[in-house]
């Protein structure tokens, strides 16, 4: 069963009509806010819970939880912020791009609804540097929204004062985690801090804060419009609801779509992608969650479903449903050779093991590559991105070391027949 | 009070620590790099990860995360062993082999550890990355490809130092700390990022090579660059002080040390007086002791005698100076060398009575007269602190910069009696007011007007006493003590126009108007006194003697002898004596420690190492009335006194950061 047009959240996905407000209003966005906002706080988390809304960044943190965290009331005059995450980096993903291009008002309906909810005074909207026209349309509907009297004083006419800010970020993948996006917020380099406090305690200029991604907050209008039950109608349990996949890679037609969450990864790639380049023989491997998650072999995934405790069950993990697509003429070594690389890069050096240890697994990446190594070095290589694993003080050193763990884990003997070569190749030279 | 186990052991641990803290005080050494008591949390080198139940099943950073309730924490497991050796081994593969010509060698927190907690191999086989040195100034020597990345140097600058000199550029392995745009550290605190540096990656320059750790012989002392009294170690090998280091006192310099009492110590061994000279036809020349002291027998002055303490002499010199003086009839003691002739008649008016840690308990604070910078540089991070807490500081006297937010009130000290009527509100309404007078307003009259200021404000009340004078001599509390104070200060003693002048080391005496007094001057230093005198009796510098110390809250500190003095130079004490055959009089003592004896029957405060108890702060006089543009007493923070003024280091220091001269680096 696909999931009809009916049904879609994203009605604009694809550009067809226009993203301005007119034309929003026209597909029902910012219809009688006022009501949802009147139904009270405790009302909208309560529904965005029962929804079973499972954070979009990757992380799949349930949603309504989150918002539950910020404190009811401030009791010291801090004033509560949203952060909105829209630093969309992780190579693969796409999502948030095609939402703030030609649906930038479920964003910021969401980000009002939701700053509501949790009694938040302004929502920071921090939009990845390289977007430069995405954050010209989402600079323009805000000011279209301001001028609507949508956002604002009296956002809506509900009596709510909410602002909603828009900041660019400079282009470093490491400002897409929520701790340092909050220091790049505040001006300073994009560090991630250390956590305990948690942003709900202590966020953005020291005051609570929460942290969404894009489509989390996009969602929101829709869902509490049309119910939680009918968002929890689709899905299996614990993974409830519709969901945006990007599909790139040797499929014969990538594209982003709305699915049905849990969708098998067939049905997925045959319905909406033209299927497999050169067919499903052809299929190498997928990394199904973005780059930070480990790679499945073809064999495993064609038939697994695509949400966050199905591809758990495969080692992997759903992220942001960034699925890669590789085929038979991947050479897959050099493929994570070259996200360690990235991952090297966009290491923003502060803590130890991360700093070090991305230049190291790259090194050693590249030379298992060319098959220049031992084969004890694949031993190595797997023991030091465990060094790195859970040593960190954000994810980007676990997300460095899974790729890679993958890798070994699925296509050990590809590696050890690039060494043998090469040393044959060695061995007969002299 | 939550009570944690750490590896099996129960125990209860204050209320806000960390789990390292709570590890510590269960007798467990964590190894850690970034983490500093007085800095803020940082959490980055990851050497610090123990396992933590409950928690994830991962280890986590002790220094970051909270001691709480029912906590089982465990540094000896096979997880935590593993870790670190983990981290000592990321540590390491781009941290040169560079120990046997690294500074830092034989004191380095990463030889101890990765030796203790390290795995004894590498695994690491492909190039390491090299990193080009940063100038950071005449002070720091910068090897940046050993640098670990802690930040401490980071967080000192921003911190404590409160100036945003430096920082990391780049990420990931590309990560450098440099200072902004390269430029000089020049705030005057910079060199203590040498000793929060765990590696070799910052290093004392004018140190460059001098010596091993091992080799050195540890003496504690006091510093005498200021009133401060910084507590010190002096690193001394064979007859040579090779370097000074700061030791932990929080009441005093917490663990930090101003950059011009650090390094000070090459003026130790240049210009020094090693032998006694005589002014014959107007030309001083070599002399013995011999002759010199015969000399000065000769002039019989009968009780035309008069004594000039400088800014650094301990108080056994000052005591036995005051005995000769007493012993010939005179009472001319004056240490107040440019001219101060402020009321000594209550010694609690010019104490810092609040005390230098008290002072970060202060909401409300005027700095009246005083450049802390350049006067107390240990101070001043104090005084930010008090800031950071939200106190409100002003300052009256010529714009200095803080490096936190002050309201500047005027130039004149007048402007003590005219303040603006929302600032008075500020110090009505403060529940912990102060006052700093410093000798530029003393000058001009400020502590009369600094009393009717404590007056008006309530500044002593019960539990807080907020009335503070920030001297800047080493000498001045225990000279006070001592009597060296005549009531019209040192113009007394011009009126007077003794016979015999004895300087103590007293180089900033404009002795053009002593033309008729012989000038007999015990000093150390080929300095302004040492061109005026008739005189010289070689004496020793404050490492090569023990000595009496009372810094500018009356806490009576003790120093130790580190080294031998140079040449024919002698201890003070033992040239007053000699001088007391020489002029046919007796003093009283034979020894050192007779001498001390005395001084502490005499003033018994001495004798207790600590605050000295000086008594209620009176009235304030009536009519007080302050005037006059204050102006500072240093016009050359690292050019001070006359050690400072033999150091090549500072005058480069001076030269360099404070005139922007720029030295050729000679090739290498």
């Amino acid at each position: 069963m696909a999931l009809l047009d009916k049904d879609r959240i994203f009605t604009n996905l694809y550009g067809f009509q226009p993203w301005n407000l007119a034309a929003a209003q026209a597909r029902g966005d910012w219809d009688n806010t006022k009501a949802l906002l009147e139904r009270g706080r405790d009302a909208i988390i309560q529904e965005m819970k029962d929804s079973g809304l499972r954070g979009r960044g990757g992380a799949g943190f349930p949603t309504g939880m989150k918002w539950s965290f910020m404190p009811k009331e401030s009791r010291d005059g801090r004033p509560s912020f949203l952060v909105i995450n829209a630093d969309e980096s992780e190579p693969g993903s796409c999502k948030d791009r095609e939402i703030i291009r030609h649906d930038p008002h479920k964003l910021i309906e969401g980000a009002l609804l939701a700053g509501f909810a949790m009694g938040a005074r302004a929502a920071y909207i921090y939009i990845r540097g390289e977007y430069i026209r995405e954050a010209e349309t989402l600079f323009a509907a805000v000011r279209e929204a301001y001028d609507a009297g949508l956002v604002g004083r009296n956002a809506a006419g509900s009596g709510y004062d909410f602002d909603v800010f828009v900041h660019r970020g400079a282009g470093a993948y490491i400002c897409g985690e929520e701790t340092a996006m909050i220091e790049s917020l505040e001006g300073k380099k994009g560090q991630p801090r250390l956590k305990p406090p948690f942003p709900a305690g202590a966020g953005l200029y020291g005051c609570p804060t929460t942290v969404n991604n894009v489509e989390s907050i996009a969602v929101a209008p829709t869902i509490l419009r049309r119910g939680a039950a009918w968002f929890s109608s689709f899905g299996r349990d614990n993974n409830k609801g519709t969901k945006l996949f990007q599909i790139s890679g040797h499929v014969e037609k990538p594209c982003v779509v709305e699915e049905e969450m849990g969708i098998p990864f067939r049905e997925l790639i045959e319905r909406h992608c033209g299927g497999i380049r050169g067919g499903w023989d052809n299929l190498l491997a997928v990394i199904p969650g973005g780059s930070s998650v480990p790679l499945v072999p073809a064999e495993q995934i064609m038939d697994a479903p695509m949400d966050f405790d199905g591809l758990r069950a495969l080692g992997s993990g759903l992220g942001t449903a960034a699925v890669i697509v590789m085929d038979k003429s991947t050479d897959i070594v050099r493929a994570i050779a070259r996200l360690s690389h990235f991952y090297m890069h966009e290491s923003c050096g502060q803590c130890t093991p991360c700093r070090e240890g991305t230049g190291w697994m790259w090194r050693v990446m590249e030379r298992l590559r060319t098959g220049d190594a031992e084969v004890e070095e694949i031993d190595m290589l797997f023991n030091v991105t465990k060094q790195v694993e859970g040593h960190t003080i954000c994810a980007l050193g676990d997300a460095a070391a899974w790729p890679i763990q993958g890798l070994i884990r699925h296509f050990r003997p590809e590696i050890e027949r690039r060494i043998l070569e090469r040393g044959a190749l060695r061995e007969a030279a002299e | 009070m939550p009570k944690v186990k750490v590896d099996g052991v129960e125990l209860e641990v204050p209320a806000g620590a960390t789990v390292l803290q709570a590890c510590e005080l269960a007798g467990k050494e964590i190894p850690r790099f970034c983490y500093h008591e007085r800095l803020s949390i940082a959490g980055n080198c990851r050497m610090c990860l123990v396992e933590v139940k409950p928690g994830p099943p991962k280890p986590q950073a002790s220094c970051a995360l909270p001691a709480s309730e029912g906590q089982e924490i465990r540094t000896d497991s096979e997880m935590v062993k593993k870790a670190r050796e983990g981290v000592m081994e990321f540590l390491l593969i781009n941290h040169p082999l560079d120990c046997p010509i690294c500074d830092q060698g034989g004191e380095c927190d990463l030889q101890d550890q990765s030796v203790a907690y390290g795995r004894g191999g590498s695994r690491y086989h492909e190039e390491k990355r090299a990193v080009t040195q940063k100038n950071m100034g005449p002070l720091i020597k910068t090897v940046m490809t050993r640098c670990i990345h802690c930040t401490r140097c980071v967080r000192f600058s921003e911190e404590v130092a409160g100036v945003d000199e430096i920082g990391a550029l780049y990420r990931g392995e590309k990560t450098q700390i440099s200072t902004y745009l390269e430029k000089a550290a020049k705030h005057e605190l910079s060199a203590n990022v040498i000793d929060l540096c765990p590696v070799g990656a910052l290093t004392s320059r004018p140190y460059e090579f001098e010596a091993r750790p091992w080799e050195l012989k540890k003496t504690l002392s006091i510093d005498v660059s200021d009133a401060i009294g910084a507590n010190i170690r002096l690193d001394s090998r064979g007859r040579e002080v090779l370097r000074i280091l700061p030791r932990v006192n929080d009441d005093v310099n917490e663990e930090w040390l101003a950059d011009r009492a650090r390094f000070l110590v090459d003026g130790l061994t240049h210009r020094r007086l090693d032998r006694p000279w005589l002014r014959l036809d107007g030309k001083l020349q070599a002399a013995t002791w011999a002759e010199a002291l015969a000399a000065v027998g000769k002039i019989k002055p009968g009780s035309s005698v008069a004594v000039i303490a400088g800014d650094m002499v301990d108080c056994e010199t000052q005591f036995a100076a005051k005995k000769l003086a007493a012993a010939l009839g005179s009472t001319l003691l004056e240490g107040r060398q440019t001219g101060l002739a402020y009321d000594t008649s209550n010694l609690a008016v010019l104490a810092f009575n609040t005390t230098l840690a008290g002072i970060e308990d202060a909401d409300a604070i005027l700095i009246y007269g005083s450049h802390v910078r350049d006067e107390a540089p240990l101070l001043n991070p104090r005084l930010r602190k008090a800031v950071k807490k939200g106190a409100k500081v002003y300052i009256i006297g010529p714009w200095w910069e803080p490096t936190y937010a002050a309201t500047h009130l005027g130039d004149d000290a007048g402007a003590i009696d005219a303040l603006p009527e929302d600032v008075a509100s500020v110090f009505a309404n403060a529940a912990r007011p102060a006052i700093i007078i410093g000798g530029g307003a003393l000058a001009k009259g400020g502590l009369e007007a600094g009393l009717a200021f404590s007056a008006r404000f309530n500044l002593v009340r019960e539990g807080w006493s907020g009335f503070n004078v920030l001297h800047f001599a080493a000498a001045r509390m225990g000279g006070l003590m001592l009597g060296f104070a005549q009531k019209g200060g040192i113009a007394d003693l011009v009126a007077a126009q003794p016979k015999l002048l004895i300087s103590l080391g007293a180089d900033e005496v404009d002795f053009a108007k002593f033309a008729n007094s012989m000038i007999v001057h015990i000093g150390h230093h080929g300095d302004k006194a040492a061109h005026l005198a008739d005189v010289i009796l070689p004496a020793a510098a404050f490492s090569e003697k023990d000595g009496t110390y009372v810094n500018t809250e009356g806490r009576v500190q003790y120093a130790e002898k580190a080294v031998f003095a140079p040449g024919d130079a002698r201890e003070d004490w033992s040239i007053l004596r000699a001088l007391a055959d020489a002029l046919g009089v007796s003093v009283g003592f034979d020894s050192f420690d007779e001498l001390r004896a005395a001084m502490i029957a005499e003033v018994p405060s001495l004798g207790v190492e600590g605050l000295a108890p000086y008594g209620d702060i009176p009235a304030a006089p009536a009519g007080a009335h302050a005037s006059g543009v204050i102006g500072y007493p240093v016009k050359d923070r690292y050019l001070t006194n006359a050690i400072g003024r033999a150091s090549p280091t500072l005058q480069r220091c001076s030269a360099e950061l404070i005139h922007g001269k720029i030295q050729a680096e000679a090739a290498e």
